[in-house]
Order: C-alpha cells, then structure tokens, then sequence
C-alpha cells in the first residue's frame, strides 16, 4: 500500500498544525473542509435530529471528505457525562452503515491519560520512528501556540481598526505564512511576520473598546463557521473577544489547568460535575466578573445539557456578579441576522449601562 | 420647521414616524412589508412627501430599525441603523419614563425588555418558536373567519376559558380545531389562546427574570385586548399599552435620528423622491477563499448604492466611496 490518506474535523485555525504534524508522520493529508451551508445539511440528514451541531458539523464535514477516500481519521474524544463522549463512535458507526470504514484513531489531552495517548501515537506514527514523531509533535504544538498567539492579537486589533475588514485580511495572510512554514525556526519567523502584518493594520488608540468574555462548550467556541464568526462581529462592534478556550490550554488540561481553577470558582455556585464545559462555564462568568470584564457571552450548542446547566445560573450570576450575560443557543435553525440583532443590542445596552 | 423619521421595517409591517423636533408624532404610517421592504419604504416616504408638501417641514435626520434596517438604512441614507431592541426601549422610555419592564409581540418575534432607572439592564428574543406572534395570530383569524382586530373583543366575552396547548404553534392549532369539534364556544376558545400564548411568551423569555411595574406592552399584538387581558392576568400586575403601541419601533429610531444628527451635524438623508428609483438587490459568492462569503449588492438604477458580506473586507474596500455611512451600524 502507498501513503496513507488522513483527515480529520476541520476546528478553528488548529487544521494548518494538525495538517503539518500529519504530514511529518508521513501522511497524505486531505484538508479538511470549512464548515458551510452543505456540510451542515449533509450532517443534519445523516444526524439523529437531537444531536447537537458539533455532532452534525463534523459528521457532514466526514461526509464531504470521504468521497477522497481516506485511511484514517483522527478526532478528540470527550469527557464525562456529556454525549460527546460516544460521539466520535457513533460518527464511526454512521459512517459504517453508510458503506465507509475508515480507522479512527481518538485522542484525549495527553495530560489526563498520559498512557493512552503515547499508545495512540504509536498507532498514529506508523512507520516513523518515535523520536521523529515526538519532533514532529513538538513542532505542531509551536505552530498551534503560535497561531493562538496571532488570533488573540487579531482580536485586540480588529476592535481597534480604522477601515473594516483590514484586520482579518491581515490575519488571513499570517494565516497562510504560517501555513508554509515547516521548520521550528521557519514557524518562528512566520509568526514574527504575522504579527509584523497585524500590527501593521492601521489603528485608532483612542478608542474606547469593550472588553467581552466568551464561555461555553468547545466546539462552537472553537469554530468559527459554527458560531457565526462571533469574534469578528464583536470586533467590528468595537469590543474585544477573550475566548476561555484555546486548543492550547485545552491539550494542557490537567489538575492544574485553567479549566480546574475555573471549575473551583464556580464550586459556591455549582458544586456539581455537569460534564462537557458546563461547570466551567459558570467558574469563567465568575473570573470574568472579578477582572472587570464588561460583559460575557456564553455560546451553547442547541440541547447541550452541560450549557442548559449552566445557563439556568446565568440570571444569578448576572445580577450577583454585576455582569451583563448573553446566551446565544446555536442549532442548524438559527439565524445569522438574529444573533447579529442581539449581539449588537447587547453591546448597545453595556455602552448604555456605562454611561450611566 | 425639522422633523426627524424612524423607518421600523418588519417582517410582516413597515411603521413610518414623522417627529418634530419636541418628539411629537406628526405623522406615524403602517403598512404591510408584503416581502418588498425597499418597496415598502418607497410607498411610505412617497406617502410622507403628499402629506408634507406645503407645510415647511424639513427632514432633519433619518434612522432605521427592524430586520431590513441595514437595507433600508442604504436606500434612504440612514443617519444611524439601530436594532430593533435599542429602539423599543428608547421609545418605552421616552412614552413612560419609569417604565421596568417592555413586553413587545411583532409579526414574527417577540420580545422582553428589562429596564431599570431608565437604562436597559436586560432583554430576551425568542428564538426556537413563533407562536404567539403576529403571524400566528392573524392565521389563526383568517382561519377563523373573524377579522383580527375582533378578536381580542371576542375573548373578553368569555367566562371559562379552555386550556389550550400553546408550546408549539402547529399543536396549538391542532388543539383548536378538537376544541371546537368538542363544542366549546368560539369566545372561551379564543380567550384559551391567548392565556396559552401569554403563557408560551412567558415561558420562553421571562424566566428568571423579574417583571416589575410599571409594564409597557408594545407592537403590532398590543392591539388585542385578549392578550392584554391574559398577561395582566399572569402578571396580575397593570399592563399598559401606549397609543402608539403598532409604531413604537419607529418612534424610537426617529428619538436616535434626533440624538445623533445632534452630534453629527447634520443629515445623510436622500430625500423623500425614492419612489423616482429603481433599486434591485444582487447577490453572488466570492470564491477569492474557503470563506465563500456571500456578497451582496445594492444597485439604485444600475448604479452601485452599497454592498456588503465580505468577510476579509476587500469588496467594500473596493465601494469604499459610496459606503461612509453605512459601514457601522
């Protein structure tokens, strides 16, 4: 057999690092499509019709590529009573009765099951030797701290510009710096030219930019054609995203992590385990508040009960915590003019709230 | 003299509100968007320039709101192009200064607005479900042979409402249709609905949030007294419906027009003489990158009046000219 072909789900800028590392290990890579209009109605047609849209996203996006045929796909597994443990089975199993048998290989941070991970590495590298396979790793994980880096400055610019839309330009073309670059020093300089283009994008300092906490669950956190481009909207309202999950703290959960100290904050309110980001949700409304922040919006996935959890303390927290919340449930029926309407009301009424 | 409108273009009615410069409703219209906002707003304005001729008033600033407010926002000139929960409020406070809580039933949304000391501090859309809205409604009144705006009168004639399932729209109606077959009379079948609607609303937006008096209820659904009745009956609180209920998305965005031509100076309105043009909307995707975004195009008798839906900016960039005023909105 000659090179085997991989993909996998298509999540934020993360694809450009999961693309290198797969290469290094000496795989065929098929680009995992964005997510759009005709990934989601695949998804929907082949999802059970209460699955929530990460489920349907990834599994139209499965869909799409299969057509290429492809050996292997790699996916995260999920954690806890939330139903996206069993999702990447059953997106298996779907793919199964549809006539299509690709291996899947499921990956959880390597700091909660250290073990099981370096085993999958070991299924992953194939015919690569594991020192080469942890240089590769390595390697992605520059790349995937690098882009982070340049998306968190984009947010901070993108707030600030003086003409609409330079910044995602710029960002775009970091994007694709950092795309070409395949060595540790290359992905160095690339990351020093996409900030060089960023900071590049007129601005004007003197401006007054809100500054917005984004919680909730991963995916729609993580995904930008899953969550309506949210941070790009808020940007173009003059407000500055901080989204609590990146796949770089994400990989790095651990008892000592973000998502742990998150979930003691929000013990007083939420003593309980509620699976997928549900307790963190409420812990990060929580720190949000005591930074500052002027305001939260909490992205949800239509019938994800961690969120709904979560959600029901919003009101509580909002007027406990003095700090404006906004819930945006996401599904394949909402509307990008409705949450467009109320992300602008919403960024109105905080600018009213401050005035007074 | 100066006058300052509010366009609220909907998705069932385009409201027009003429003000003066002490916010005195001059001239307020309510017309049907039947699916053609651009169309909508031209009758409206061509109505306005009629009734306007001769009496020396000058339109002063322009404001836009409703689902189509970026669009007609483009076709008028728009001073400011607000949404739709802003200008409610705006136009509840203005009416009712120690308004706390704005109940507000359109055509195809609702929603709820808490306010306190004059500042919103709270609000809720619905989202999953239209029940209860107007569109419902007037289904349900053609459904009924009875005329609309009969219908509030007709529950108030009922003594024992019946229990009508009101979660979703289909099922509410399906519900009907067996109440009546079972005999029940029309009036406590109608007063049934509108308790399951008000219930509905209830459910999906007041949760956990605290409705205090003074209560304003707003929008085309305000008129019916049906409703009125039920939700003063859950609330059991006072609830009030200003006279300008149908219009008050309007009043509110001419009450902005008025604020912001104050800062700005002076206005970008076209003039009333739309009806002259030929506007058309195109619509085509860009393949430049994966973004596929989908980029739209205004054009006023072939000549390009604003388009917007690129994500990366380079096709606004490109109209940048003709954009300057509607690039914020």
């Amino acid at each position: 057999m000659g090179i085997k072909k991989i993909t996998f789900a298509h999540m934020g800028t993360s694809a450009l690092a999961f693309k290198m590392l797969f290469q290094d290990l000496g795989y065929e890579v098929i680009n995992p499509p964005v997510p759009d209009k005709h990934i989601l109605s695949l998804g929907v047609k082949y999802s059970p019709e209460f699955a929530c849209i990460p489920f349907k996203i990834v599994l139209g996006s499965y869909l799409k590529i299969i057509e290429n045929n492809p050996h292997v796909i790699v996916s995260a597994g999920g954690f806890g009573p939330c139903r996206a443990g069993y999702y990447g089975e059953m997106h298996r199993r779907i793919l199964n009765e549809l006539g299509y048998n690709p291996d899947f290989i499921f990956f959880w941070p390597p700091l909660k099951k250290p073990l099981n991970f370096f085993k999958k590495i070991y299924q992953l590298k194939d015919k690569t030797s594991f020192i080469s396979a942890m240089i590769a790793l390595k390697r992605a994980w520059k790349k995937l701290k690098a882009l982070d880096q340049i998306e968190i400055l984009s947010h901070k610019i993108r707030a600030r510009e003086k003409n609409h839309g330079m910044t995602t330009y710029a960002f775009h073309r970091g994007l694709t710096y950092l795309d070409e670059a395949r060595t540790t020093s290359s992905i160095r300089e690339a990351r020093e030219a996409a900030v060089e283009e960023l900071r590049k994008v007129p601005v004007d300092n003197q401006r007054s930019v809100l500054n917005i906490g984004i919680v909730g669950e991963i995916y729609v956190q993580l995904e930008p054609a899953a969550n309506f481009h949210i941070e790009e909207l808020l940007g173009n309202m003059t407000a500055v995203p901080h989204r609590t999950i990146f796949l770089t703290n994400f990989a790095r959960k651990s008892p000592f992590s973000h998502d742990s100290k998150a979930k003691k904050i929000a013990k007083p309110f939420l003593p309980e385990m509620v699976g997928g980001h549900g307790q963190q949700s409420v812990g990060d409304v929580v720190s949000f508040s005591q930074q500052g922040y002027d305001g939260v919006i909490q992205l949800a996935p239509f019938t994800c009960i961690p969120e709904i959890v979560a959600k029901s303390l919003m009101p509580y927290l909002s007027k406990r915590m003095n700090i404006p919340v906004l819930t945006l449930f996401i599904d394949e029926q909402t509307g990008q003019a409705g949450v467009e309407t109320r992300v602008e009301a919403f960024i109105d009424m905080i600018q009213q709230r401050q005035k007074d | 003299m100066k006058g300052f409108l509010g366009i609220d273009v909907g998705s069932v009615s385009t409201n027009i509100v003429l003000l003066n410069d002490h916010k005195e409703v001059l001239i307020s219209l309510y017309l049907r968007t039947k699916g053609n906002p651009i169309k909508a707003v031209q009758d409206g304005l061509q109505d306005i320039s009629v009734q306007l001729a001769g009496t020396g008033i000058d339109i002063a600033g322009v404001a836009t709101t409703g689902s189509a407010r970026r669009l007609a926002g483009v076709v008028v000139g728009a001073d400011t192009v607000k949404n739709e929960i802003t200008s409610h409020a705006v136009a509840a406070i203005f009416v009712q200064p120690e308004v706390q809580t704005v109940i507000e039933i359109g055509g195809q949304d609702s929603k709820l607005i808490i306010i306190r000391n004059g500042v919103v501090v709270d609000f809720a859309m619905n989202t999953v479900c239209a029940a209860g809205t107007g569109s419902f409604l007037d289904h349900q009144a053609v459904r009924l042979q009875i005329p609309v705006e009969e219908f509030g009168q007709l529950s108030l004639q009922s003594n024992n409402p019946v229990r009508i399932a009101g979660r979703c729209s289909v099922f509410a109606e399906s519900d009907m249709i067996h109440k009546q077959q079972m005999g029940y009379s029309l009036p406590d079948i109608i007063a049934g609905l509108c308790e399951a609607l008000t219930r509905n609303y209830l459910n999906n937006l007041a949760k956990g949030k605290d409705l205090k008096s003074p209560v304003l209820f707003q929008g085309g659904v305000a008129a019916n007294v049906g409703i009125k009745d039920a939700f003063e009956k859950a609330l059991d609180k006072q609830v009030l419906v200003p006279e300008d209920h149908h219009v008050m998305g309007a009043i509110g965005a001419a009450i902005i027009a008025r604020e912001t031509v104050k800062n700005k100076g002076s206005t970008d309105f076209k003039g009333l003489e739309l009806s002259e043009f030929f506007y058309r909307a195109e619509s085509f995707e860009c393949n430049h990158c994966p973004n596929i975004c989908e980029i739209i195009n205004i054009f006023r008798d072939d000549v390009l009046l604003a388009r917007w839906g690129s994500r990366c900016g380079r096709w606004e960039q490109e109209a940048h000219h003709i954009l300057t005023s509607s690039k914020r909105w």
